[in-house]
Parts: structure tokens; sequence; C-alpha cells
């Protein structure tokens, strides 16, 4: 393919010359709480000590929460346990599933406030919420709900038995669609739960236990119980728990499948990643630019399948490089509540300071630093979109999840090259493959060791499509027929 | 193979030549790097042979051998696989007579079971084989996305997975342990540790002149409790399958193996140790040694 001039890229440099009038979402509506405690046995129940969950963007309270201790996790397990034993075991297939329904089509009907207060809880775009994370989150349940009473039907030959109670631990950075992806398909499956949102983004879950209060969803069959790392191993040690998923850190991941290690809990996890967004000089270049865009700035680069590397051929990588760097100077960076906003906010400032300490590994390695002009607010977490250039595969930023709006650049030349490349990491969940030709597509799709391979699209999720890793990135699968594989005794 | 003294003895004076039992690494039969060995007797405590007492340091080398081996044992077609899962069979289909002799006069079998272990064994190579390009059918599918893409999900190979054999059934046991593994193809390190583990080392022969690829199977004899704490924790296997596994073995292979979070998974022995059941096969063995691998494709103009 031959080499095209770079010079007929037109400089539009919007954010610099054109100011766009805010267009915020009105979050008046929204009725917090000044407290939130735990969900146990169907009520809401507070603990002694408490902390505060506040808006990444302003760096305000918006409520304090109850931290649960051995002893409140324990009341929630059993419970969890009690609603198995006596209810949630008991009950006909299409009876749970129409309890599912109704979860999903309450999420549908507060979908606007559940929206907004991901926004302020987490500090995503309020357009990634309100068109991914809510919609995601009820089309789940939705998706669940039909297996409830099909389950004879998933996995031929087989018979299949619930587990009994689930504990379950979810990261920060789709909170209420983490949620759903637990929830549901343990529900479906026959069994009973006990939850810990993250510390950092509590709020949707509980607006969540309120819906569950209105489906009249049977007491203690969803338990949901806050805190932090503590309240999470009390989860996952506690005795009576048969099913530990987890989604987060692969470190974390570690510590947990240690620590299940010679019991009978069944065990998923869903870890970290450092995706590959592979470009071939035969892609449609201008829809590639915007899948990297897609890949590495989706909710700020806090995905674990985001597309983290970018791999490009040696010979189109000046012409992508330069139209992606035109592109990210027209992202908006700022408030999350605004609908024209791009990138969010930093979830914590502790995220903050991880992002920015591995950027300057990045830059004492060596690797080439490029960050468009922007203003970042003054309060709040924020971070400019960054991409590192002169990257090899040896680099820090090149091998650790930096979790955040951070692009590597490594370059190849050929096809074997590129999947050396991209699997050249411990992980394994995701990768992106553009290029025009379908044998190309498929054949680097078979090698790469991943467990999602997005072709000529990136960052695309689905309820009835299995979501999970390879090798470091955890094993099990969340969506999709697989999905119920996590929740069921399958024999 | 090594066969009954009686026999020859009785017959004449000629003295029989008895077999070296090695190890079965990368399709060749290396002596345990260590020097050990363990003293095999037969049920009467007549001798056997030395058997290689395998070390560490075999196991890493198995391991090599096992990742040389798996790209192109993943990349057969699985048409291939199956016709050399066929292939294995006819071969000990032709050399059962000797097996069934083994299985008596070494382990103590009456004809009758040994006969049943061969039927079981050979019938279970064929069964296994023909799941290798239907399993992907049954448990991989396509995934009606609400939005304008093509999306589908189908298993994979794991990569290399270490494997506990059955500690009874010393032919069967083999099978029933690496079949459901190497099928979808992984390729496997197999740990025999019983009292006949010679009779691992015979099948080995039978492995080497099925097409079977050297390194889809490698075979150590040993203890163990030796190598257990090396498995887990070794950076390059992808997966564990345990079978008999002990409740302490449990736990340490579980712990160790969070250092690259391996698969791990432990078999439930039979009903009455009836490794000839139907219950000691299943296409949903194949399962914890798979990757679901989901693709995603715009559908446009």
């Amino acid at each position: 393919m031959g080499k095209k001039s770079t010079k007929s890229v037109r400089d539009l440099l919007f954010g610099d010359l054109w100011e766009y009038a805010p267009a915020p979402q009105s979050s008046g509506f929204v009725d917090l709480k000044d407290h939130y405690g735990h969900f146990i046995n169907g009520e809401f129940v507070t603990t002694e000590e408490t902390f505060e969950t506040i808006n990444p963007a302003t760096e305000e309270v918006l409520a304090t929460v109850s931290i649960a201790d051995d002893a409140t996790v324990d009341r929630a397990v059993k419970a969890a346990r009690k609603a198995y034993d006596n209810v949630w075991s008991k009950m006909p297939g299409k009876e749970r599933a129409k309890y599912l329904y109704r979860i999903a089509r309450m999420i549908q009907e507060k979908s606007r406030n559940l929206a907004v207060v991901e926004t302020m809880d987490g500090g995503k775009p309020i357009r990634e919420s309100r068109d991914v994370d809510v919609p995601l989150a009820a089309a789940h349940f939705f998706y669940y709900a039909g297996w409830a009473d099909k389950l004879e039907y998933a996995f031929p030959g087989a018979t299949v038995k619930s587990l009994g109670v689930a504990g379950q631990v979810i990261p920060w950075n789709f909170p209420l669609l983490m949620a759903a992806w637990k929830i549901a398909p343990a529900l479906a499956a026959g069994n009973t739960v006990v939850i810990k949102p993250a510390e950092t983004t509590p709020l949707t879950a509980m607006l969540l236990a309120e819906i569950f209060q209105e489906a009249g969803l049977p007491p203690g069959v969803v338990n949901i119980v806050n805190g932090f790392g503590e309240t999470g191993a009390a989860i996952v040690n506690h005795d009576d728990v048969n099913k530990v998923a987890f989604t987060g850190s692969t470190q974390v991941g570690k510590i947990i499948q240690r620590a299940v290690a010679g019991t009978d809990k069944k065990l998923t996890l869903e870890l970290g990643g450092k995706g590959a967004n592979i470009i071939f000089d035969d892609a449609s270049i201008d829809q590639a630019v915007e899948g990297i865009v897609n890949g590495i700035f989706f909710n700020q680069g806090h995905v674990c399948c985001a597309g983290s590397r970018l791999l490009v051929q040696e010979n189109i990588a000046e012409e992508v490089l330069t139209k992606l760097k035109h592109r990210i100077s027209t992202l908006i960076i700022g408030d999350p509540l605004d609908k024209n906003t791009d990138v969010g906010a930093i979830n914590s400032r502790d995220q903050l300071d991880n992002i920015k300490r591995l950027v300057d590994i990045g830059e004492a390695e060596g690797a080439e630093k490029f960050q468009p002009r922007c203003t970042l607010p003054d309060k709040g977490f924020f971070f400019a979109p960054t991409v590192f250039t002169d990257v090899t595969p040896s680099h820090t930023i090149a091998q650790d999840e930096i979790f955040g709006p951070v692009l590597s650049v490594l370059t190849f030349r050929t096809p074997d090259e590129a999947i050396e490349k991209a699997n050249n990491t411990p992980y394994g969940l995701a990768c992106g493959i553009w290029s025009d030709k379908g044998s190309k597509l498929f054949r680097v799709a078979s090698q790469l060791k991943c467990g999602i391979v997005w072709g000529n699209t990136y960052n695309r999720f689905d309820p009835t499509s299995p979501f999970g890793g390879y090798r470091e990135s955890g094993f099990g699968r969340e969506g999709g027929v697989q999905g119920l594989l996590a929740y069921l005794e399958v024999r | 193979m090594a066969t009954s003294k009686k026999k020859s003895t009785a017959t004449s004076t000629r003295l029989e030549v008895l077999k070296t039992f090695k190890l079965y690494i990368g399709g060749a039969f290396p002596r345990t790097e260590s020097g050990r060995y363990i003293s095999e007797e037969t049920h009467k405590g007549e001798f056997v042979a030395n058997i290689c007492r395998a070390s560490r340091k075999d196991f890493r080398n198995a391991v090599v051998a096992a990742r040389k081996a798996q790209g192109s044992w993943a990349g057969r077609t699985p048409f291939n696989r199956s016709q050399i899962f066929y292939r294995m069979a006819e071969m000990l289909e032709s050399r059962r007579d000797s097996f069934e002799r083994a299985l008596q006069e070494r382990a103590g079998y009456t004809e009758k079971k040994a006969v049943a272990e061969l039927d079981a064994t050979i019938d279970r190579l064929i069964w296994y084989g023909g799941w290798a390009d239907k399993y992907i059918q049954v448990f991989g599918n396509v995934n009606p996305v609400a939005s304008a893409h093509f999306n589908f999900t189908m298993p994979e190979a794991t990569g290399v997975v270490t494997a506990l054999a059955p500690q009874k059934a010393p032919l069967l046991g083999l099978i029933t342990a690496l079949a459901p593994v190497i099928v979808s193809g992984n390729t496997v390190v197999l740990i025999v540790d019983h009292d006949h583990r010679s009779l691992a080392i015979d099948f080995a022969e039978v492995l080497h002149c099925s097409d079977l690829p050297g390194g889809v199977v490698n075979i150590l004899t040993g203890y163990r409790e030796e190598v257990l704490s090396y498995i887990g924790g070794h950076m390059d296997v992808d997966a564990v399958a345990a079978f008999d596994a002990t409740p302490a073995e449990k736990k340490e292979l579980g712990v160790e193996a969070a250092e690259n979070v391996k698969r791990v998974h432990f078999f439930e022995t039979p009903k009455k140790d009836d490794w000839t059941s139907d219950e000691a096969q299943s296409p949903y063995w194949i399962l914890p040694f798979v990757e679901f691998k989901t693709a995603w494709h715009p559908m446009a103009f």
C-alpha cells in the first residue's frame, strides 16, 4: 500500500478555536440520602464505622457510607443462606425470571437518575453512563431473566444445579453494570448473593437495592455490604459462601485465588489487561483512529479491556499518529455531567496518583510523551489524554496496566510480529484488529491469546456476548450462555 | 514389554531380556537427569524394573517440550487430532494382549478385569477422539448482540497442562486424564505415581507410534509429593488437571497456582474407583482446559 501524504491532513483544532457552550445534565432531581448503610435481608441497616464517598469531579462529599465488619458480613451471608434454602432455590425458574424482568424494567424506568448518580459518584461522562452503563445493566437483567426457567437447555446432556450463596466483589469503573453482570446470572441460576461494591462508588448499588425492594425481591436474595478490602476479604473467606466472583486487579485476584485454595468454593476472576489494538496498513485509517480513541479514552481508560497498547504497522505509523494526535486534540475533557464531555474525571485521588506515577516512569524510561493542549478543571481529579511513542515492549508503560487515559504506541512490520507483540504480556483480556482483509483478520484473531477480539471495532459489550480473559486476566466468563457456567454445577 | 520370567525360564535356559523403563519427554525416552530410581514390584513382590524417579528438572524439561509442541498441536485441524486419537486406539488394540498380561502379572488383575480395562481404554480413546471436531460446535455459539455486529464464541485450548493421573487403573487412568486435556489442543505433562508406573511407560510406546507429535504427551514417573510444589508455581504451566488429590494437595496446588492465575481442576474419583464407568468421561471434562474466545465484527456496507 502506497504511503499517503500526511500533509493533506487539515488542522482543525476545535478545542482551541471554538468554545463549546456548556450542555449540563441537570442533577437537581437526584435525591441522595446523607448516609447509606448496607442492604441485608431486604432492609437497609447501618453500622457504626463510616467513610465518605465523594464526587471525583468536584471533591464534594456526596454521602457517608457504613463499613461492614466481619459480623455484618456474617449477617448478610446468613440472610443469603436462609433465602437460598427457604425461598430462592425452591422457587420455580419462571417465577425467578419474572423478578429479574421486573428489575430490568425498573432500571429502565429510573435510568436517568441512575446515570446521573453514576456520573456524580464515579466521574464518568454522563454520555457514557446514560448510553452505555445503565442500558447495558438493564439489558443484562433482561437477558438472564430469560435463562432462569431454561437452564436445562443451556448445557446439553448435563444436569445443572445452583451452587448456593455467591460472594461477589466488584470494581469502581462500571459500578452499576458490574453489579448487574454479577447479580443477574447468579440469581437466574438460582443462587443468592452477597455483594460488595467498590468503596469509591457505592451509590448506584444502593439505588439498585431500592429497586430490589420495590420489585418485591424476597428478603436475603441479594445482600449488599459496603466497605473496603477487609469487607471483601470477609466475604471471600466466609465458610458458608459457595462461590466467589471477583472483578478487579490481578494482584487482588491472586490473593483471592490463594484464599479459596483448598476449599470447595467455586471461583471466577475477571482481572486486569493490557489490550493491544493492532492497526494494519490496509485498514480504513479514519475508522481505526476513532477505534483507537474509543479503545483507550472510553471511561478515562478505566477499563480492564482498554486498548492501551497501540500496535501500528510501521509504514502507516506516521499517518496514523498525526491523525490520532489531531483527533485527541478535539476531545473535551472536564465536567462529567456535561453532555459534551468525552473524558471525565479520574475515579479517585489514589488512581490519579498511580497514573501520574506510571506516566513519570514512562518519561524516565525514555518514551516520548504527547498531551493535547487543554485546560483541566481546578478542582477534582483529571488527567489529560496521553500518548507515548518510542515505546519498546520492555518499557513499564508497555507492560503494566495503567488504568487511565494513557496510550503506549509500538510499531510492527509483519502480522507475525504484531501477534508476537500483542501476546507479549501476562494478561490476555482483549485485543483489537483493524484491517479490510477478512482472511488476515481471522488468522490474526485465531492467534491472539485473549478472550475478546474486536475486529474493526473496540469496546463493544452485550449481555449475550461472553466476556473474560486468558492467562493472568482471570478465568470464567460473564455474559452469554457461558456466563451461566460460573453459577451452576454442571454434571 | 517386560513379560513373565516364569514363562521363559520354565521352557529353556534362555535368559529373558528385561526392559529399561525411562521417562517420555518431547517424543524421546530419556533417563531421569537425577539418576534416581524407584524399584517396582509386582503385586506378589517380584521385581519388575528400576523405574525412573523424575525430578524437578525433569518436570521443567517436560514443560519446555510441552510448550514447544503446543502451538502446532493446537494448530492442527480438529479432524486431524480426531484421526490421531483413532490411531492411538488402533495401536493399543493391536497390543492389547501384552497389556492385559501386564495388568494381570504386575497389578494382579483377573483376566476379566484386565480385558474390561483394555476395552474401556480403547473405547474411551475413540470416544474422546470424536469430540475433537464436535465440542466446539456444542460449546461454541453465535451471539445475537443488539447491534449491527457479527459475534461468535468458540473454545480453544488453554495451553500447557500438568495432569496428576488417577492412582488406580494404571492404564485406563492415563487415558482418562490425558484425553480430555489434549483433545482440544493442549499439551500435557502427566505425573504418574502409583505401584505400577511401568505400565505408563509401556503406554508411552503406544503413543510414540501413533502419529502423535512428540511433546504433546509427556510422562513422568515418580512421586507426586516431590514434584507437586513445582507444578503450581511453574510460570509456564497454564492449568492443572488433578485426579485423586488429597485435601492437602488441593490446598498446596491452589495456593501456588495463583502465581500466574492457573486454572486448577480437581476431578472426582468415580464411585467404587470404577474408572471404566461412563461417569469417568464427559465432554464437560474438556471445558476446564479451554478458553472461550469471543470475536466481534461490524456488519456494514
